[in-house]
C-alpha cells in the first residue's frame, strides 16, 4: 500500500517537472518570436549597404559596421530631432501628471456636488475618437496663431492628462486610509496640504506608472506633431524617422535601423528600469474594478 | 450644527471643483465645446481657409458619405482589420496571461519581454516592420524560404515552387500584414488578463476538483467567467482602438496598394488635411464616433449575457 502510494507519487512529481519543461519551452519559444523582429532590424543596422540587400540574408553581420551608425546620425539633425522630442514629451508629461493626480484626488477624496456626474463625463471621454476633435482643435489652435509651434502639442496635456490616468489616480487615492486623511482635517490641515504632503508621497507607484506611460505616449507621438509641425527643425524623432525613410527613397535601409534603434534606446530604458512598478500598478488597479 | 455640515460640504464642493479645474477647463474648452464646433462643420461646405467659402449644406456631408465608393471600401478595409485583429489579438493575449500566470520561476522576465512591443515602439517600431515585410530581403520571407526548403528536402518538392506572399506590397497581403504586427504590441491585454487571473479565488479551483472536473472544464467553467470582465474591457478597448488605426497605413503603405489600407481615419485624414474638405471630414468623424458608440453599445449590450460580476444576484 505504501510502496504504490510513493510511486503514484514519483509518477506525478515526475508528470509536473515534464509540463515544467514544456511551459519553460513554450515560453522561451514565444519570447524569441517576439524579440525576433527587434533583433532582426539591429542586425540590419550593422550590416554594410550590399549585405543588406543579400539573400540569403546573415544574421551575424561580421565584422559589424560602427560607422553605421555614426553615418546615419550625421545625415538628417538627429539630435536635434531627440532635443525636440525631450522637450515637447517633459513638458506634457509634467502637465499630465499635475492635471491628472488633481482631478483624481478630487474624485476619490472629495465629497464634491456634481462629482458623479462629471466622473461618468470622464469616462465617457474614454468612448470618444479623438478624430472627432482633429478639425476643431486644429481651427483654434491655428486661430490661436500656436500653428508650428509645440504649444498645441503641450497645453492639453496640462488640462486633464487623459481619463486612463485620472482614473488610475482614482483607483490608487481611493485606497488610502481614510484616517491618515481625516486626521490631517482634523489638524487643519488644507486639502492642497493634504494631497501635496500625505497622498502624493504615498503615491509614488502610480506616479511612476503615468509618468512612465504617458512619456512613452508622447514620445511616440506622430499624427499631432505632423499636422501641427512643417519645419523640419522643429521635428520630434517620430517626424524625423519619417524622413530618414524618405531620404534616396528609402533606400539606405542601414541607416533607417540604426536611427530607429537609437530612437528606440531611451523608450527601451525606461521600460527596463520602470517595468516594475507599471506592471504592479495596473496589476493592482485590475484587482479593484 | 446643521450649518457647520453645510458649509463643510460647501468648502468641499468648492475645493472640488478648484482640484478638477484644469480637467474640467480641458473638458468644456477642449472636449465639449470642439464637439459641438465638429458637429456644426459636419453640416457646412468648408475648405478651412477663407470664410468666403463657407456654405450651409444641411445634410448634405452626410448623403455625400451614403454614396462615396471610397469611403465604402475605408469601411470594409477598417472592418476587416478590426474584427480579425481584436478576437486574434485577445485571444493570443489571454494565451499568454495564462502562461505567464503559471508558478514558474524567471516568469517576471517573459512578462516583459511579451509585455514591451506594447509600450516601447511607434514609428521606430513601424520601420522595423517595414523592413521584416520586406518580400526581397525581409525576415519572413527569408525564415518561410528556409520553411519551404525543409519542407523540400523531406522530400515534399513542390513547396519550393510555392509564391512567397509579397506582404504590405500586395492587395491581398497588405491587411494580414497589418494584423500580424498589431498582435505583436497585445501586452497590455495581456497585462489586464493576468491581473484577473491573479484575482480568481483558489477556492473556486477547489471545490472543482472536489467535483472532479479536469483542466478544460476548470478553464470553462471557473476562469472564463471570473475574468469576464477583464475580456469586456479589453474588447470594448480593442474595438475603439482598432478602429482608429493610422499611423501604420499612413508609414508603411499610404493607403496602398490599390487603396488596400486605405482606412477610415487615414481617408479622414486625407479629406482634412490634403484635400481642405473640412466639412466632409467633420461629418465623417462623427459617422465614425456613431460606428464606435454602436459597436460599444452592441459590446455592452450583450456584456449583460456573458459578462459576470462579482456579488451580483442572477
Amino acid at each position: 500500500m505504501r510502496d504504490r502510494a510513493t510511486k503514484s507519487s514519483r509518477y506525478y512529481r515526475l508528470r509536473r517537472r515534464a509540463f515544467r519543461g514544456i511551459l519553460y519551452l513554450l515560453a522561451s519559444g514565444l519570447a524569441a518570436v517576439f524579440l525576433l523582429p527587434l533583433l532582426w532590424a539591429l542586425s540590419a543596422s550593422f550590416k554594410p549597404l550590399i549585405e543588406v540587400y543579400q539573400f540569403p540574408p546573415s544574421f551575424l553581420p561580421w565584422p559589424p559596421h560602427w560607422e553605421n551608425y555614426s553615418e546615419a546620425l550625421a545625415k538628417l539633425p538627429f539630435f536635434r530631432f531627440m532635443g525636440n522630442t525631450m522637450v515637447i514629451t517633459l513638458a506634457s508629461t509634467v502637465g499630465q501628471l499635475c492635471s491628472a493626480s488633481l482631478a483624481g484626488y478630487a474624485f476619490a477624496r472629495l465629497n464634491w456636488r456634481g462629482r458623479d456626474f462629471w466622473f461618468v463625463c470622464m469616462l465617457a471621454t474614454m468612448m470618444l475618437p479623438g478624430q472627432v476633435l482633429l478639425i476643431p482643435h486644429y481651427l483654434i489652435f491655428k486661430n490661436l496663431g500656436w500653428v508650428n509651434t509645440y504649444k498645441p502639442l503641450i497645453v492639453p496635456a496640462w488640462l486633464g492628462g487623459g481619463a486612463f490616468s485620472i482614473f488610475l489616480f482614482r483607483q490608487f487615492f481611493k485606497g488610502v486610509p481614510a484616517e491618515l486623511i481625516d486626521a490631517a482635517r482634523m489638524d487643519g490641515a488644507g486639502e492642497l496640504r493634504i494631497y501635496g504632503h500625505i497622498v502624493l508621497p504615498l503615491a509614488k507607484a502610480v506616479l511612476i506608472t503615468v509618468g512612465v506611460l504617458s512619456f512613452m505616449g508622447n514620445w511616440k507621438e506622430f499624427m499631432m506633431p505632423l499636422i501641427y509641425l512643417s519645419d523640419y527643425q522643429q521635428y520630434p524623432i517620430s517626424l524625423g524617422l519619417r524622413m530618414y525613410q524618405q531620404v534616396e527613397g528609402g533606400a539606405f535601409v542601414h541607416y533607417l535601423m540604426a536611427a530607429s534603434m537609437v530612437a528606440l534606446l531611451p523608450l527601451l530604458l525606461l521600460f527596463f528600469f520602470s517595468q516594475r512598478y507599471i506592471t504592479r500598478s495596473l496589476l493592482l488597479t485590475g484587482s479593484k474594478g | 450644527m446643521k450649518s457647520l455640515i453645510r458649509s463643510r460640504r460647501g468648502r468641499e464642493t468648492l475645493n472640488g471643483y478648484l482640484f478638477a479645474a484644469p480637467w474640467l477647463i480641458g473638458f468644456v474648452g477642449l472636449t465639449l465645446g470642439p464637439m459641438l464646433v465638429s458637429l456644426a462643420l459636419g453640416f457646412l461646405h468648408w475648405d478651412g481657409i477663407s470664410m468666403d467659402t463657407i456654405a450651409w449644406v444641411g445634410g448634405g456631408n452626410y448623403i455625400r458619405a451614403f454614396a462615396d465608393p471610397d469611403l465604402g471600401l475605408a469601411l470594409w478595409n477598417t472592418a476587416y482589420y478590426s474584427f480579425i485583429s481584436v478576437p486574434l489579438g485577445l485571444g493570443i493575449a489571454l494565451g499568454l496571461a495564462l502562461l505567464l500566470n503559471q508558478p514558474l520561476r524567471g516568469i517576471a522576465i517573459f512578462r516583459t519581454i511579451f509585455y514591451m512591443p506594447a509600450v516601447v515602439g511607434g514609428v521606430a517600431t513601424i520601420m522595423m516592420w517595414i523592413w521584416v515585410f520586406n518580400p526581397d530581403y525581409g525576415l519572413l520571407n527569408s525564415l518561410l524560404l528556409e520553411i519551404c526548403r525543409i519542407l523540400a528536402w523531406c522530400g515534399w518538392e513542390r513547396a519550393l515552387q510555392w509564391e512567397l506572399p509579397r506582404w504590405i506590397f500586395s492587395d491581398t497581403w497588405s491587411k494580414p500584414s497589418l494584423i500580424l504586427m498589431s498582435t505583436w504590441e497585445t501586452g497590455a491585454s495581456m497585462l489586464i488578463f493576468l491581473a484577473a487571473l491573479q484575482n480568481v479565488p483558489e477556492a473556486l479551483y477547489e471545490a472543482a476538483d472536489l467535483d472532479g472536473a479536469g483542466r478544460w472544464r476548470k478553464f470553462l467553467h471557473v476562469t472564463i467567467p471570473q475574468i469576464s470582465p477583464a475580456l469586456f474591457f479589453n474588447l470594448v478597448m480593442g474595438v475603439i482602438g482598432s478602429f482608429q488605426v493610422f499611423s501604420q497605413a499612413f508609414l508603411m503603405t499610404d493607403g496602398g496598394p490599390n487603396k488596400s489600407t486605405l482606412f477610415y481615419v487615414l481617408y479622414l485624414y486625407n479629406k482634412a488635411f490634403a484635400d481642405f474638405e473640412i466639412g466632409y471630414a467633420s461629418a465623417l468623424a462623427w459617422i465614425l464616433f456613431v460606428i464606435i458608440l454602436f459597436f460599444s453599445a452592441l459590446v455592452f449590450r450583450s456584456g449583460k449575457l456573458w459578462v459576470y460580476y462579482e456579488g451580483e444576484d442572477r
